[in-house]
């Protein structure tokens, strides 16, 4: 304990201290619920320095968030501040504590957007649809530095033109529905520079971004950091952001601080037991699956038991069609995971639902070979073959949430398919559904629970359960790790894979980040709007693409190592 | 994030309680923090109680007529009895009036007579009712020891009949027209706003033209002409029957369009699209896996809907085009309150009124409640 004492309360680097912006200490925030209190946020410190980057990473319910939100005192209700110290130290040389400011005050709405700015997730709902660009900033400036009119105009302009929106004085006078979501989030940056604030907080800017776009807003704030000096708080899940940009790393697990100090510090020499296993399970997913290496070679005369022929799923009107799915042609081979990588819109889960006929495609075919040797075309089959088919090939869902029924227990869901198929009902479904709740990893005894009552992880357990309960061939798994923290992903992708082994699985496995794909797939197949651009064993795609577009996607990610910094490196395609 | 936060620290604090509460227990959790809900919920039950036995809260039998009580004001009701000794004891009585006639106008003067007092019995036996027209009682919540000195608690009528126990007797029909009218509308707009929602395109598009035609009909009006297309020698109960069903004929479409947005809603989310790939039928996806998600949502429009139900029925009664007499409902109650002398020489004949504001009050407070309460896993 007090070894992590002294953690909390300084950092143990000999590096010359800049001059620290906002001093914290033992910071506690409170969510008072039903049966007690949730310490969310349980004495926590650290101090924020004058041009340089604190991450703040952990994963979800940690209190990273809440942590920030506390600093300006916008925690939602009923969350309230406890105790501890929040000193603002101002450029004149006064100080403030925010701590003891009335949340609705003058005087803590004088510091919001002034002295520190923050910067939100979601970038399509933290502007008003209704305001054009240029009167939302404008509002700042003209609330905070009482401009003129023309003054604010013109300084709105500027702005734009440094978050590098193309054409700043057209874009001042646009909607923000007008601009992309990369765009949207330099134009939050812009509103949150306004008024020169002396300190940025970033609660998550990247997550809803793609990769590529993630590295250009990275990019900007690192440069707007230099230009203007700020203090930047930083705060992230993606510890291959945290590399990227860190100068000093927080580290944080159910609302208390785990390890504090330099970026490079907590990558190469973590002193606190949770960082090790953080750290270690982002790493593992740097390389390719201890189960995989230990496979024997696969067989590669097999027919494909999968094999699309230039598909076409085409959205909106015939006459303008927008191509989801453009002339896609792939192979699954018996008991091989098939990755399919891509950025958001370029059709990869279009495709991984045409397979399965969610959606009926425009053309092409997908042949699929039944056990017995026997090919149907899936585009094409009637009601009864594709209720077979359907038996045969199965779907785990990217939201562990969303995919399950809220008002049935996870044995109704795990039994659905047995029931619906007249497979197995009574004691015999019972009987069944704890078998395969076990050879997922859960407890048989909670299948009378409800979803609600299971974290993420073990929901995409239940996913996974109901995807293998009618003895599956091929599995169409939609970015199935995406919504699990980083900690759980290996986790989930190493049960996949020895059920692979045990049930004799092919996987399409369909995600954006290039590491789960590294550990998981024999093969990938890189899709970019609609269009596959480039397919190839996993390791020969990942370390020497072939196709511009997935240099430019590869040198975009961000590695978890900060001796290794690339972004600066990376390349665009503009295709 | 924060969300994320309190859940897992419930789960810790008390893991079993939380896995096992459902999705009924959570709403009525959600539902108990909301006062004003549940004092709505009190009320309506209440007042529903009465609906079913109208005769046993009712003092007097609701349609006897008494000329010497003709326009007999409200009398107050005595708690605390206090003897001659001047020792007390709680045991309700009312002081008798008694009838004068002005000299000049001949108009009757009622009068308290403080010297005698009539004593009031719990559980008293008074004039005979049917329950529910199965078998007859009675017992009364209340009854004057001596049967020949009626009680009239909110006064009576142009021709001596208790407002008080005509109020009891009205609650049947004004409350049940709500409920049936609201369960026909439900079947109604389920049906056409399910297949509108679910299978969309084409039928949809009918079904929605269709919802707009019906709302875009001034009510009242259609209502006034339907009603009076009702041949007056039909029966009571056909006629109480058929005025429900004009009613529901224009409520449903409301429904329709909520029971559709759901259903819109619900087609798209991925436990629907894998209840699909599980190879469900439609009907099964439709009622096992669709409908519960939302049968909160209905049962909290059908509480809204209930109100206005009920208002539409007095209104219509009140017209003189709905229910008739000797029917009792409160409507019709109304009418007795429709000319200038009755608020003149008898006021309490609003008291109907009064008891429609509160019905309809407490209806609101509860819809609003349960709506609140309906999603307990999106807070």
């Amino acid at each position: 304990m007090s070894a992590l004492e002294t953690t909390t309360r300084t950092r143990d680097d000999g590096a010359a201290r800049s001059p620290v912006v906002l001093q914290v200490r033992d910071l506690t925030t409170h969510f008072p619920v039903r049966n007690g209190v949730v310490k969310a946020v349980d004495g926590v410190s650290f101090d924020v320095e004058r041009g340089r980057t604190l991450c703040v990473v952990g994963e979800s319910g940690s209190g990273k968030s809440v942590t920030a939100r506390s600093i300006l005192q916008i925690v939602d209700a009923p969350g309230r501040i406890v105790s501890g110290s929040m000193v603002l130290h101002r450029p004149d040389g006064s100080k403030v504590d925010l701590a003891k400011l009335n949340p609705r005050g003058r005087e803590i709405r004088a510091v919001r957007g002034a002295e520190i700015a923050m910067i939100f997730q979601e970038p399509m709902s933290s502007l008003s649809p209704v305001h054009t660009v240029g009167d939302q900033i404008m509002e700042a400036l003209r609330l905070h530095l009482d401009m003129s009119k023309a003054e604010a105009r013109a300084r709105c302009v500027e702005l734009l033109r440094q978050v590098e929106i193309p054409n700043p004085d057209k874009a001042v006078d646009r909607y923000t529905f007008e601009f992309s979501g990369g765009m949207r989030q330099r134009v939050m940056i812009a509103m949150s520079l306004a008024c020169n604030p002396s300190m940025l907080i970033a609660d998550e800017p990247t997550t809803a971004l793609d990769v590529t776009t993630q590295a250009e807003i990275l990019d900007l704030i690192r440069r707007l950091q230099q230009q203007h000096g700020m203090a930047v708080m930083f705060i992230t899940h993606d510890m291959g952001v945290v590399a990227e940009i860190a100068d000093d790393v927080i580290v944080m697990y159910h609302g208390k601080v785990m390890e504090y100090g330099p970026v490079d510090q907590i990558f190469h020499a973590p002193k606190n037991d949770y960082t090790k296993m953080l750290i270690g399970s982002v790493l593992k997913l740097e390389q390719k699956a201890e189960i995989r290496l230990k496979r024997p070679p696969r067989d590669n005369a097999a027919p494909p038991v999968l094999e699309v022929r230039n598909l076409e799923m085409h959205f909106g009107k015939p006459g303008a069609p927008l191509k989801a799915v453009d002339d896609v042609s792939l192979k699954v081979f018996p008991g091989e995971t098939l990755g399919i990588v891509g950025e958001s819109g370029s059709g990869k889960t279009t495709m991984g639902r045409c397979l399965l006929r969610v959606y009926d495609p425009n053309g092409g075919e997908i042949d699929y070979r039944r056990a017995d040797g026997e090919v149907v075309d899936i585009v094409k089959a009637d009601k009864a073959t594709l209720k077979q088919v359907r038996r045969e090939i199965r779907m785990i869902f990217q939201d562990p949430v969303g995919s399950l029924n809220p008002r049935m227990t996870v044995a109704q869901i795990v039994g659905e398919p047995l029931l619906v198929n007249g497979i197995a009902s009574g004691k015999e479904l019972d009987e069944r559904v704890a078998d395969l709740l076990k050879q997922v990893g859960l407890e048989p005894a909670w299948r009378e629970r409800y979803p609600h009552a299971f974290s993420g992880g073990q929901r995409q357990r239940i996913g996974i359960a109901r995807a293998i309960a009618l003895n599956p061939r091929v599995i169409v798994a939609d970015e199935a790790t995406s919504a699990l923290d980083v900690s759980l992903r290996s986790q989930m992708l190493d049960l996949m894979m020895n059920l692979q082994d045990k049930l004799g699985l092919s996987y399409v496995f369909i995600s954006h980040d290039i590491g789960v794909i590294r550990y998981m797939c024999d093969r990938v197949a890189v899709m970019y709007r609609g269009r596959v651009v480039e397919t190839g064993a996993t390791e020969q795609v990942c370390d020497a693409p072939a196709h511009a577009y997935t240099q430019a996607l590869l040198s975009a990610i961000p590695r978890p190592d900060p001796r290794a910094r690339t972004m600066h490196k990376r390349h665009r395609y503009a295709g | 994030m924060s969300e994320a936060a309190i859940a897992g620290g419930a789960v810790a604090a008390d893991p079993k309680r939380l896995a096992v509460a459902s999705q009924w227990q959570l709403m009525w959790w959600a539902f108990k923090r909301h006062r004003a809900a549940m004092i709505g919920l009190w009320i309506t039950v209440i007042l529903y109680v009465i609906a079913v036995v109208p005769g046993f809260f009712a003092v007097n039998d609701p349609a006897k007529q008494n000329a010497r009580a003709a326009y007999h004001p409200p009398q107050a009701l005595h708690l605390i009895d206090t003897a001659e000794d001047g020792s007390w004891s709680i045991r309700p009585y009312i002081h008798p009036y008694v009838l004068k006639r002005d000299p000049q106008t001949l108009a009757s003067i009622f009068t308290p007579d403080t010297t005698k007092k009539v004593y009031l019995k719990l559980f008293g036996q008074g004039f005979e009712y049917k329950v529910l027209g199965l078998f007859t009682a009675s017992t009364h919540l209340f009854a004057s020891e001596n049967p020949n000195q009626p009680l009239f608690f909110f006064g009576a009528d142009r021709l001596g009949r208790c407002v008080y126990s005509r109020i009891m007797e009205g609650a049947q029909i004004s409350l049940s027209v709500g409920l049936v009218g609201v369960l026909m509308s439900l079947s109604l707009g389920v049906l056409l706003g399910g297949i509108s929602g679910y299978y969309g395109g084409r039928v949809d598009f009918v079904i929605q033209r269709v919802i707009e035609f019906v709302l875009s009909l001034p009510t009242i009006p259609i209502w006034l002409a339907l009603a009076a297309a009702l041949p007056q020698d039909w029966p009571a109960v056909l006629n109480y029957f058929m005025i429900t069903v004009i009613l529901s004929l224009t409520g449903w479409a409301q429904l329709a369009r909520v029971v559709r947005g759901r259903f819109l809603s619900l087609r798209t989310e991925e436990f629907v699209t894998a209840a699909r790939l599980d190879g469900a039928s439609e009907g099964r996806i439709i009622f096992r896996h669709m409908l519960p998600s939302f049968a909160s949502h209905i049962i909290a429009s059908m509480t809204l809907a209930i109100p206005a139900m009920i208002l539409a029925e007095t209104s219509l009664s009140f017209l003189g085009l709905g229910l008739q007499p000797p029917t009792i409902s409160w409507g019709v109650l109304l009418r007795e309150a429709q000319n200038i002398r009755s608020i003149a020489t008898a006021p309490w004949l609003f008291a109907p009124g009064a008891a429609v504001v509160l019905a309809v009050i407490a209806l609101n407070f509860l819809g609003d409640g349960l709506r609140d309460a309906a999603d307990p896993y999106n807070k």
